[in-house]
């Protein structure tokens, strides 16, 4: 497709002997929120990882902003303009906030997103720059890694699992932040178990099952009866 | 009066200590890599030392102009090369791999330069003392030396907790592949910090080649002295290592004192006994 | 029913020829000659150490670079019991080995407070004390070491011919003693807890595996062997001095270099690895110090490239043990496979 920011057909992954992902393909128009939903191992995260250039791809292509990036390494694809936000956060314990956030913006992309701008977006984080990063509860240590891919001026956000651990009202004050984010031109791709949160977000809607993709669609034309046979492989 | 002045002796040496173990902990804080040819490489600055000072006729002390550079080139070349390789959760390749590049360094010293005793000179500042206090005096050079020492691990801190290639450092170590999210090379960062180390390992050379004879076989004793400095001082400390240096030194010196035969052991012992009251060392860091 | 089943087919074969060449090799005096007995009994000690060194490094995954501590300690003690208590030196050999064993227990108490490549710097300086301190013991030698009296050597035997024999089969028979030792080891059920440590030690720790406790009894165990071997060895050398018996060369670097290049972590690697050590030793005798060069740029391609060693790549393309060692599960009389 040729105006897909991201496309990837019939990837295969591995962990050592174990296949994770099964021939998936999965395209994101700049614009597009795209959510990736699933049970636990249904290779959620892997699909994250291959696109971030954390882990191999053993067939198949990605190809992103015209580029073919399947063997691209991490380090290159920041440079590219993919951010992954990890799962479980992974803020680094030996540096303050302040210091996360700069080195998330060490690449040097150029773009909007400064210091400045991330306080702005996330004010609590201000009030605690200096402090180590281990000091920042759970859903400020989100804030704080989102906030991290953002130094690095992406094109495409990858968010893994950003509710998990989160008490609700921590997860709905998140995901309220995101539209500005898509306004402003960045495409995201999210993994989520929160069923509604994702659904509510995003355009179009990938299940995972068994690391294969079980159903795809527009979010606005997919029920929930079909979603959920989707998730649970029935 | 004799006493400050062995107390004396042993303190500014301790700073030599502190500059060989400063690589060491770099290099381990970094990538939990302990480099067993750490001592040999810091014989081999001296030789490169040796080579720069005759053929270019200049003191050693700017010889460091060319020799920290080359050492630094090495690291690199080095780390990118060979021990990049080794890294991982087996503890047994950097181990096995540093042992086996000990031997190397050491027997192609050997083959280059013999076994033969060698020794830079410097010129006045090895014999001008001065007096610190009422019978206490203080040689030149080992002063110039123990500043230089702070001055090393001043300058660690500043990189490490003030710039970015700190951060780079900081944060590879918590989490490579992160790390690598931010746009880092671990590669790369894990080559500059081994450079780095192989700096400090210059400086330390020429200062060592300086004050007293070097040969290719004395490399495994500065390794030893660099280690025990390390756990004397605590584990992830950079202050804490001059101080294990301090202390080491001021044990050799009371050891040396009682008799010339116990100088090597008493630093051991010091060390023993640092290992069993207080094995976090002195000033451990406490890790976040 | 289920039981554990050790043996294999190339076990079974090995069996067979580990006897044969134990036979052959018991009968050494009588077709070979002086030099020859002399080469053996060092290949043989170093076999030992070998061996030893794999029990400690590649199932305890204790990495040590000062078992020379242990190989001069145990020099030491025969010389201070043959020279200063009149003990005959083969009874000397074996207070040694459990002397050293007594030492190594507050040595290990010290160092096991360092983890990883920081314990084996520990072991190392360990070993420099003892180097240091056997310095001091002028009745010793002290620093420049000392020779056993001819009175005592020639109180050995009735001929040299006898004694040179005597050592040759004691050599043969201590290095057995160790092997068999170890074999014996693994297969009992700290062997299984051993080899579940050196797979994976958290793991082994959740099944209530007390990990330290195995360490502490396979270092102490080690020490007990390595003590013994080495007052064989400076029984033979019949000199001794601090750098010879605490040489890094001789008794870690070279001991390293057989384990690696055989195999680690497998019984059969120590011994096919000495074979290939004084096989170049043999070839490279003239090069110096270059010949430890390249047995140091060997030791690291082989780590890097091909980490389990000589036997160890056997081994896996092929399945094959030269001793029972395996342990699979059958049913009755069919094997499962």
């Amino acid at each position: 497709m040729p105006d897909a920011l991201l496309s990837l057909r019939d990837i295969d992954a591995f962990y050592g002997d174990f296949q994770a992902l099964f021939g998936v393909s999965l395209s994101v128009k700049t614009g597009d929120v795209v959510a990736v939903i699933g049970a636990n191992g249904a290779g959620k995260s892997t699909l994250l990882k291959c696109i971030a250039g954390l882990m191999p791809v053993k067939r198949g292509d990605i190809h992103f902003a015209g580029m073919a990036v399947a063997q691209a390494p991490a380090f290159e694809m920041v440079t590219r303009g993919v951010a992954l936000v990890p799962e479980g956060r992974r803020l680094f314990p030996s540096l303050t906030v302040e210091e996360n956030l700069k080195i998330g913006g060490q690449c040097g992309r150029p773009g909007p997103w400064t210091l400045a701008r991330v306080y702005e977006l996330f004010p609590v984080l201000a009030e605690r720059r200096h402090l180590p990063s281990t000091s920042l509860s759970g859903g400020q240590q989100q804030m704080a890694a989102i906030g991290r891919a953002l130094m690095s001026n992406p094109h495409l956000l990858l968010c893994d699992e950003i509710s998990l651990g989160l008490a609700p009202i921590v997860v709905r004050d998140i995901y309220a932040r995101l539209p500005a984010l898509v306004a402003d031109g960045l495409s995201l791709v999210i993994v989520e178990q929160d069923l509604a949160q994702a659904l509510k977000a995003a355009t179009r809607v990938y299940c995972l099952q068994e690391g294969r993709i079980a159903l795809s669609g527009a979010a606005s034309e997919l029920t929930r009866e079909r979603i959920s046979a989707a998730y649970f492989g029935v | 009066m004799q006493w400050a002045n062995i107390i004396l002796q042993g303190v500014l040496i301790g700073g030599l200590y502190a500059m060989f173990a400063a690589g060491l902990s770099l290099i381990f804080g970094v990538m939990r890599l302990v480099n067993i040819a750490h001592g040999d490489l810091i014989v081999l600055a001296a030789y490169v030392a040796l080579m720069v000072t005759e053929r270019l006729g200049v003191g050693p002390l700017t010889s460091l102009i060319l020799v920290v550079p080359t050492m630094a080139l090495i690291g690199y070349a080095l780390q990118r090369g060979l021990l990049n390789r080794t890294l991982g959760d087996d503890l047994l390749p950097p181990l096995l791999v540093t042992f086996g590049l000990s031997i190397i360094i050491q027997n192609g010293l050997l083959e280059l330069f013999t076994a033969d005793s060698r020794k830079l000179q410097a010129g006045r500042i090895e014999v001008q003392t001065f007096q610190v206090a009422e019978g206490i005096w203080v040689g030149l050079l080992p002063l110039i030396q123990f500043a230089v020492a702070v001055a090393v691990i001043a300058g660690l801190q500043i990189l490490f907790y003030r710039t970015a290639l700190g951060r780079a450092f900081r944060a590879t170590s918590d989490d490579q592949p992160v790390a690598q999210l931010m746009g880092l090379d671990t590669r790369h960062v894990f080559a500059m910090a081994m450079a780095l180390s192989l700096a400090v390992v210059a400086i330390a050379g020429v200062f060592l080649a300086v004050r007293a004879n070097f040969d290719p076989a004395i490399g495994p004793a500065r390794l030893i002295f660099g280690f025990e400095a390390v756990i004397i001082g605590g584990l992830g400390s950079m202050w804490g290592t001059l101080a294990g240096g301090v202390i080491l030194g001021v044990s050799q010196a009371i050891g040396a004192q009682i008799d010339p035969g116990w100088q090597l052991l008493a630093g051991h012992i010091a060390f023993l006994v640092i290992l069993a009251v207080r094995p976090q060392g002195l000033f451990p860091k406490v890790s976040g | 029913m289920i039981r554990v089943q050790h043996a294999t087919t190339s076990s079974r074969i090995g069996i067979v020829l580990i006897a044969a060449t134990l036979i052959v090799l018991a009968a050494a005096p009588y077709w070979s000659d002086r030099q020859t007995l002399r080469l053996l009994a060092e290949v043989f000690a170093f076999v030992a150490l070998a061996s030893l060194w794999n029990l400690l490094a590649g199932y305890a995954g204790l990495v040590s670079v000062g078992q020379q501590a242990f190989v001069g300690l145990g020099g030491y003690l025969l010389f201070a019991f043959v020279m200063l208590a009149d003990v005959h030196p083969i009874a000397a050999i074996f207070i040694a080995g459990p002397l050293g064993a007594l030492v190594a227990i507050p040595v290990a108490a010290l160092i096991f407070r360092l983890r990883g490549a920081y314990f084996a710097i520990g072991t190392w300086v360990v070993a420099e004390v003892f180097r240091l301190l056997a310095s001091q013991i002028s009745v010793l030698g002290g620093g420049s070491g000392i020779s056993l009296p001819a009175a005592v050597v020639i109180a050995m035997a009735p001929t040299r011919q006898i004694r040179e024999f005597e050592t040759y089969w004691l050599a043969l028979g201590l290095t057995v003693l160790v092997l068999v030792t170890i074999v014996v080891l693994l297969r009992s059920r700290h062997g299984l807890a051993l080899t579940a440590l050196r797979d994976n030690e958290t793991a082994a720790q959740s099944c209530g595996i007390d990990v330290t406790r195995i360490k502490f009894l396979v270092y102490v165990l080690t020490a007990f062997g390595t003590s013994m071997i080495g007052a064989l060895i400076f029984l033979q050398k019949l000199r001794i001095s601090p750098d010879t018996a605490f040489s890094v060369n001789d008794w870690t670097a070279f001991v390293i270099f057989i384990t690696v290049i055989g195999g680690i972590g497998r019984i059969e690697g120590p011994i096919i690895g000495t074979v290939i050590f004084f096989i170049m030793r043999q070839a490279l005798a003239d090069l110096g110090s270059l010949y430890l060069l390249i047995m140091g740029a060997v030791a690291i391609v082989v780590m890097l490239w091909a980490p389990k060693g000589l036997w160890g790549m056997i081994a896996e393309r092929f399945g094959w043990q030269a001793l029972p060692l395996q342990r699979r599960l059958v049913q009755r009389d069919t094997e499962t496979k």
